[in-house]
């Protein structure tokens, strides 16, 4: 079987990726999302317990905010799961697409957390007791190149759309 | 505190008898509606007899017995109380399917008539998701957020009451968006997924204010505690939840998918 064989293939087994372009996106989003929060979760809350689950210093809005994140988190991991397994159904998975919501997905929501919800709403901190400055930049410059993996991805699924 | 306890024990016993007796007079109902349809029409599946059983078991449980005397006393024994009854024995119960028992256990007119009734306006709006929700987390919220908690302790009355509620409401919630039971005007999908999602911030971010703000009469540790149970094991209610959700929406999508078409080159 020669290459241009098994790529022809592959187009086919995806034939109406082009039609679904926007949906594999938000499915990425979503399961990004999803994901960075639940990782968030099990790393920082649960294992390193760096994070705390309230701080006395936390606004009301910050409470709300955290609660809708929380349940939309698991909701956008079962949800893109479904959505997944439907794109594969109408043979419309488009990998690279997909790939590139969940960059951005999970990079915006890093952004959101360590900027939003960290410094301005003051939900809880990376870590306590030690000289925040180096964590927050990691964390938000983290964000950001999650965020330009994305990015540039997106970007080349457009031309391949072009071509 | 020590005389507050024995006076609570003291009315538990019959209020547990009033709040436990419906439920177990109902698991007898259905098995026996198992074993009378059976004899005439297709078996009905045996795990939905099941999950009417342990769904049952979580209610009475909760109600009767010496998990349910903690719950006076313990708040974050209260609060895996509420789970159970208010949460998970309604999922259970619901996919246990007893309205479609009922129907095919009765005479087809007396099922018909029922039907007719249950597609009456009045049903329809209990059924709406806002509706279901404010009236489960809207009462959440009323019951840790007012003195209604510490009245709760003080009233049988009221300590009944709320109970009925607390199931009652955690029952007509799930049906509202998961459906088993035949439903007339069923919702979309978009709009129960939004309105679910914010219920469940609404329960997500109610358990962190009982974290943050103890209700009245509780310590701050049963609270600390308590809001974790609520917050965490919530979750793993409501995952449960959402993937019945979206899996239902998988299969009835199902007949949507276009036709193969093969891409231009």
């Amino acid at each position: 079987m020669t290459i241009s064989n098994i790529t022809a293939e592959k187009t086919l087994k995806h034939e109406n990726r082009y039609k679904y372009g926007q949906r594999n996106l938000w499915t990425g989003l979503l399961f990004g999302l999803g994901v960075i929060a639940f990782i968030d979760e099990v790393i920082f809350h649960q294992l390193l317990h760096w994070h705390h689950f309230y701080d006395k210093s936390t606004a009301n809005i910050g409470l709300v905010s955290d609660g809708l994140f929380h349940a939309f988190s698991f909701f956008a991991t079962i949800g893109s799961a479904f959505l997944l397994a439907d794109l594969h159904r109408k043979h419309g998975f488009w990998v690279k697409r997909w790939l590139s919501g969940i960059f951005i997905g999970a990079g915006a929501f890093q952004l959101y957390d360590g900027i939003i919800q960290h410094k301005l709403m003051k939900l809880h901190q990376i870590r306590y007791n030690v000289n925040i400055l180096p964590y927050d930049v990691v964390w938000n410059v983290l964000a950001a190149i999650l965020i330009l993996i994305g990015i540039v991805l997106l970007l080349q699924t457009k031309n391949s759309v072009k071509q | 505190m020590h005389v507050h306890d024995n006076h609570t024990q003291s009315i538990s016993i019959i209020a547990q008898l009033i709040l436990a007796v419906p439920f177990i007079i109902s698991l007898f109902i259905y098995i026996f509606a198992v074993f009378l349809s059976n004899r005439h029409k297709k078996q009905w599946p045996l795990y939905r007899s099941f999950l009417w059983i342990v769904g049952h078991l979580c209610a009475i449980a909760t109600l009767i017995g010496p998990f349910a005397e903690r719950t006076h006393i313990s708040f974050s024994a209260h609060m895996i109380g509420h789970l159970l009854l208010g949460m998970l024995a309604p999922l259970l119960m619901a996919l246990a399917a007893p309205m479609t028992l009922l129907l095919r256990s009765i005479p087809v007119k007396m099922a018909r008539s029922l039907s007719l009734l249950l597609r009456r306006k009045p049903f329809n709006v209990l059924r709406d998701p806002i509706f279901a929700s404010i009236l489960n987390v809207g009462g959440l919220w009323l019951l840790y957020t007012t003195p209604l908690f510490t009245m709760m302790h003080e009233s049988t009355f009221l300590f009944i009451f709320i109970h009925i509620h607390i199931f009652l409401a955690g029952y007509l919630f799930t049906i509202a968006f998961i459906y088993i039971d035949p439903t007339p005007h069923q919702s979309s999908y978009i709009y129960r997924s939004i309105i679910l999602l914010l219920a469940l911030a609404a329960h997500s971010i109610l358990s962190k204010r009982i974290y943050a703000y103890p209700p009245s009469n509780v310590s701050i540790e049963q609270a600390e505690l308590g809001a974790m149970i609520m917050y965490y094991g919530g979750d793993a209610i409501e995952i449960g939840f959402v993937f019945l959700l979206f899996y239902q929406w998988f299969k009835s999508s199902r007949k949507s998918i276009h036709p193969k078409v093969v891409a231009p080159r």
